[in-house]
């Protein structure tokens, strides 16, 4: 089949994304994940299913299917400044492993097309599923959000030894350049100790360099009433700026790796 | 060795106090000029025009009040009130003498005025009346173009009411050769007239002005030594005594002979850059390429040791401040359209030489650091960006915007020079391009721009279609059909090109009008001469000396016009889901939103009109009851939904500035409705019209004359600024904003385009962030962008300043091509400013 025909299903594009990756970046949001994390700011990322979410007080319908091709002429808009900027796709989610097909599609024919790559990803699936893609990905934005697999599990309904795996395997290959991306939550894995052992593991990762110190938002939390949810953490706050600089001093003094606040 | 150093240079702690000296009270009106002025020109009478111009300056710096401000290191100042301003009666003056109980209480740029002030003013005024340039030029307007001014077709306000500005002269000259190299100049043209000649006449008087004009800005200058002299003698702190003592022996050299110093230099480009501002009114009187012709003097100083960068580093900060010190006073109305004090004195650093070769040098990074030392709206600092500009002047100028100061605005090389090519400049003078006032580009020296020539609302001639021509019971356009009737797009397309062409004829009328009278009652000897080739001519620029001649009145409401016609194109022809009968009527009623008084008297005006006309007579005393029923009256509930449909119906429609190739390029052509037809059209200088597409901040007071438009914009709110797409409606983010607007044709605007974007701090934070602002531009210029400006602040911030402005005192934003002081902005301008779309990252 054509690459260019190949369907998938996401539920938005974001144009000049600045914080994910390099350079101004298009993110395209695909449809569906393996995990439930509590702290989920995409909450509408989830389900695979098509949607509806109240936005505003208007009902919006979450999720559309298209091709590689309509997502390439959206993403060809913004050439010059990833050309101006070194920035380019990212494919984000939901997991957009879960999409194997269409992701890979996506990015083999943006790399075509010579649109630099990018994907956020907890590297959740099977191994024959990531070796077929990274020939075509340039960044790998891993997330890994906690070192201790019940933990992991409780608050995130899956434990981590398949994606641990493949992120050693990932590092393995030398395919493409790999950064760890950590969500900080409080209550759940915000202690220096819990940080700095996701960096540890991080920095035995052949050529890993760098690690980014996500700092919990709550800028989802109003999605989760329009999809007729509850919130699951309506209590935690965001951590605060002097603390989140502390736990960057603990990764560099700990690794060898560059530690960066944010995306 | 790096071609130029970058290393931030601390500022010194004169600075503060002296922009502290300058806000300490509200700003004032001076009578010493009014007064001065009338004194010679009624001892002139006999005298031809050129000559009396030249007198009555000479006039006024023999014996105007001068004062050397507390800490001052350059020197010169037009008024004894910080901020002060003098009036100019030559040009107009009855809106003052009207306004002269309210102007310190306006909401925009308000100013005190005393009661001895007002006396004198008065006093002054007895002799100008229909002596004025506002007044000889409406007698040489046609009946028809007065009436398309009364009905708000435009407005050509600016020249008609003020000095022209709106120049670059030849500061190089006289940096270089002095005021005495000018007059050796016009002295050696003036030797070579002979009696018999053609022009003997005319050159002979102007030259003789241009001298007589010299030798007083020379006896100016000396004034200021002997006051500083004077100042030392009795000053008991020998730091200051011996900085008085230095200003001293500058004023005795400089202007009058070339700059042997960077100091020097800096005085020398001071007289100029404010004497020009005592001679007319003008604003946008614009220094231009300062970092260029400034920099021998910097750079043979620096090498020679004479020189520390901080000391020049002090220096620039002190002009900075200066230009602040010069203020203008306007008419109520104009006051809207240019709030904020504003002077556009427009700086620009960066950017390529005659030869094509980038010229960033020190002083290109040092004139940025002194408007992050001295953070206030002047001067208007421009930055030039080519292929070619340094990263690091690129990131220096980011972090300045950064500040949310609204500076620098960026310019692209790459689209003006071919544009100033083909408006007939030489290839070396395009490259040596800089901008006046807000986005005008010119070659210095050589231009007489006329830049700022007019608003034209493009909203307004739409009006007009729907109407037949009709405005207010009063016929003021051509006959294009009843909308009803018509049934093609391009109908109703083609009848507002015939509006727009029809109304833009009568523009021309009125600034050929304006040009005429300017040239007859106040030509100007002293700014002439720092243009070519007025000297070699034998004429001032007003009568056509300059090298280069253009009139340019700026178009706004792009995006309006763009997403109104494509609405009515959609909905009614496409679509056919709205018939223009019920479009027609939506606009009339505001679409059910409610009239405001200004729409309830534009309707009893109509109504009073039309039973004029059938013989009906009403008492005055009726009228502010029709007034109040026309406001209180309110449309059926079925009409009411019926609009509600109808607004939905158009917000569905595409809008300019979402990246959507049809809409886009449909804004590009309606673009063209206003930047073609102008072209056809000379001035009476013998140059040719150009257009921009930029509103200063006329947007807000022009869009309170224009009713409800087809995009479903509400009667009497704003239109959109400059290129930008309507506030609001760009919903795809700042690089799909950027790609539309980057789609219409900036190389015929080559009067200017202004594209304003708006950033939460957030955007442009860190390393990063600058770095990827820097690649926005680039990216927009790639795309053939013409200019693009920012403001960084959050909307909090400016909400809390609205609420508070008390705390926000030096708040500086962007408002259209140039920066001010928020809290001295309207309360509409101000509101225009927050709903500007802010730029996070967009959805598709």
């Amino acid at each position: 089949m054509d690459d260019l025909q190949v369907q998938g299903r996401i539920f938005d594009i974001q144009r000049y994304s600045i914080h994910d990756g390099t350079g101004i970046r298009t993110i395209c949001f695909l449809k569906g994940c393996v995990l439930r994390c509590r702290w989920c700011c995409n909450p509408e990322s989830q389900e695979y299913g098509i949607q509806e979410m109240t936005v505003g007080g208007r009902k919006k319908i979450i999720g559309r299917d298209v091709t590689v091709e309509q997502v390439l002429e959206i993403v060809e808009k913004d050439r010059p400044y990833y050309n101006r900027s070194g920035g380019g796709l990212t494919l984000s989610g939901g997991e957009s492993l879960c999409q194997p097909e269409f992701a890979r599609a996506l990015l083999k024919s943006a790399g075509e097309a010579g649109i630099r790559t990018a994907m956020e990803s907890m590297g959740c699936a099977e191994w024959s599923v990531i070796e077929g893609i990274l020939p075509f990905l340039d960044h790998y934005l891993m997330d890994i959000k906690h070192m201790n697999s019940e933990k992991h599990r409780e608050y995130t309904g899956r434990g981590n030894g398949l994606m641990l795996e493949n992120a050693k395997k990932i590092a393995d290959s030398g395919m493409t350049r790999l950064s760890i991306r950590v969500p900080v939550i409080p209550g759940f894995n915000h202690t220096p100790q819990e940080i700095l052992e996701i960096a540890a593991f991080a920095d035995s990762l052949p050529g890993v360099e760098d690690i980014y110190l996500l700092p919990y938002h709550r800028l989802g939390q109003d999605k989760y009433e329009g999809l007729g949810r509850v919130y699951a953490l309506p209590h935690i706050l965001p951590p605060e700026p002097e603390y989140m600089e502390t736990l960057k001093q603990a990764v560099e003094n700990g690794t060898s790796l560059r530690c960066q606040i944010g995306g | 060795m790096a071609k130029y150093e970058t290393r931030e240079i601390p500022r010194t702690e004169r600075i503060p106090r002296l922009v502290a000296h300058l806000f300490a009270k509200m700003p004032e009106i001076e009578s010493a000029r009014a007064r001065l002025i009338t004194e010679s020109y009624r001892a002139t009478e006999d005298k031809p025009i050129i000559m009396r111009r030249a007198l009555a300056f000479e006039h006024i710096l023999d014996n105007i009040p001068i004062i050397i401000r507390e800490e001052e290191l350059i020197v010169g100042s037009t008024t004894i009130a910080p901020r002060g301003c003098q009036t100019y009666p030559e040009f107009s003056y009855e809106w003052l003498e009207a306004e002269f109980d309210t102007v310190e209480r306006r909401k925009a740029d308000p100013f005190y005025i005393s009661e001895q002030t007002k006396k004198e003013l008065l006093e002054a005024h007895t002799y100008w009346k229909g002596k004025t340039t506002s007044e000889l030029a409406l007698s040489l307007m046609a009946e028809e173009t007065k009436k398309a001014i009364d009905h708000n077709m435009f407005t050509p306000g600016n020249y008609f009411y003020n000095g022209v500005g709106h120049v670059t002269v030849q500061y190089d000259k006289v940096l270089a050769a002095g005021i005495e190299g000018i007059i050796a100049q016009a002295a050696e043209e003036l030797a070579s007239c002979q009696p018999q000649d053609a022009d003997y006449c005319t050159k002979s008087q102007f030259l003789k002005a241009v001298i007589i004009s010299c030798r007083a800005v020379i006896r100016y200058a000396g004034r200021y030594a002997r006051l500083a002299e004077q100042e030392a003698a009795s000053c008991t702190d020998p730091v200051r005594k011996q900085e008085l003592l230095q200003i001293a022996e500058n004023c005795r050299r400089v202007p009058a002979r070339g700059a042997e110093s960077f100091y020097e230099a800096c005085q020398s480009f001071w007289f100029v850059q404010q004497l020009l501002q005592i001679e007319s009114s003008g604003h946008s009187i614009s220094p231009g390429r300062f970092d260029q012709y400034m920099y021998p003097f910097y750079k043979k100083d620096l090498e020679e040791g004479r020189l520390s960068r901080e000391f020049a580093q002090e220096l620039l900060d002190c002009i900075w401040v200066k230009l602040n010190d010069l203020n203008k006073c306007r008419d109520a109305a104009s006051a809207e359209g240019f709030a904020g004090y504003s002077l556009f004195q427009n700086l620009i650093v960066g950017g390529q030489d005659k030869d094509g070769v980038d010229v960033t040098n020190d002083l290109s990074f040092m004139c940025i650091t002194a408007s992050a030392h001295v953070f206030l709206p002047q001067p208007s600092l421009s930055i030039r960006v080519w292929n070619k500009s340094p990263h690091a002047l690129l990131m220096k100028a980011a972090e300045l915007t950064r500040t949310g100061i609204g500076l620098p605005a960026y310019y692209n090389d790459e689209v003006i020079i071919p544009s100033l090519l083909s408006r007939g400049l030489s290839l070396e003078d395009a490259r040596d391009y800089n901008i006046i006032g807000c986005v005008e580009p010119q070659k210095a020296g050589k231009t007489e721009g006329w830049h700022d020539a007019a608003f034209y609302n493009m909203c307004r001639p739409l009006e007009l279609v729907f109407s037949d021509g009709w405005d207010r019971g009063e016929k003021i356009g051509p006959s294009t059909g009843r909308v009803e009737d018509m049934t093609t797009f391009e109908e109703f397309y083609e009848a507002y090109r015939r509006q727009q062409e029809y109304n833009i004829s009568l523009l021309v009328n009125a600034d050929n009008a304006i040009d005429t009278a300017h040239a007859a009652r106040c030509p100007l000897p002293f700014l002439s001469c720092m243009v070519e080739d007025c000297i070699k001519r034998g004429k001032s620029v007003q009568e056509g000396g300059a090298v280069y001649n253009f009139t340019g009145p700026q178009g706004f409401g792009v995006a309006n016009m763009a997403d109104s016609l494509y609405a009515v194109k959609t909905l009614v022809f496409d679509q056919k889901k709205v018939t223009m009968a019920e479009y027609k009527r939506a606009l009339a009623m505001n679409y059910g939103r409610g009239f405001d008084a200004v729409s309830a008297g534009e309707i009893v005006t109509r109504i009073l009109r039309e039973m004029e006309a059938g013989g009906m007579t009403v008492e005055e005393s009726q009228i502010p009851g029709m007034i109040t029923a026309v406001m209180n009256a309110q449309p059926s509930p079925e009409e009411k939904k019926r609009y509600d449909e109808l607004l939905e119906l158009i917000d569905q429609v595409p809008k300019f500035g979402n990246d959507i190739e049809e809409v886009d390029l449909f804004a590009r052509d309606v673009a063209y409705t206003y930047t073609r037809p102008l072209l056809q059209y000379r001035n009476p200088r013998g140059g040719q019209f150009q257009a921009g597409l930029y509103p200063v901040s006329a947007n807000v007071p022009l869009g309170a004359q224009t009713g409800a438009t087809p995009d479903g914009r509400l009667a009497h709110t704003p239109v959109a600024d400059g290129v930008s797409p309507s506030a609001g409606k760009d919903v795809n983010g700042p690089t799909a904003a950027a790609n539309s607007v980057a789609k219409l044709d900036h190389g015929i605007a080559s009067n200017g385009t202004l594209f304003n974007q708006k950033f939460h701090p957030t955007a442009l934070s860190g390393e990063k962030g600058l770095e990827n602002f820097v690649a926005l531009i680039r990216s927009y210029f790639d795309q053939k962008g013409s200019h693009m400006q920012f403001n960084v602040v959050d909307r909090q911030t400016l909400l809390d300043a609205q609420e508070h402005p008390g705390k926000y005192a030096h708040l500086v934003v962007r408002v259209a091509g140039y920066s001010a002081l928020f809290t001295t902005l309207s309360k509409s301008l101000q509101d225009d400013i927050i709903r500007r779309t802010e730029q996070g990252w967009g959805s598709v």
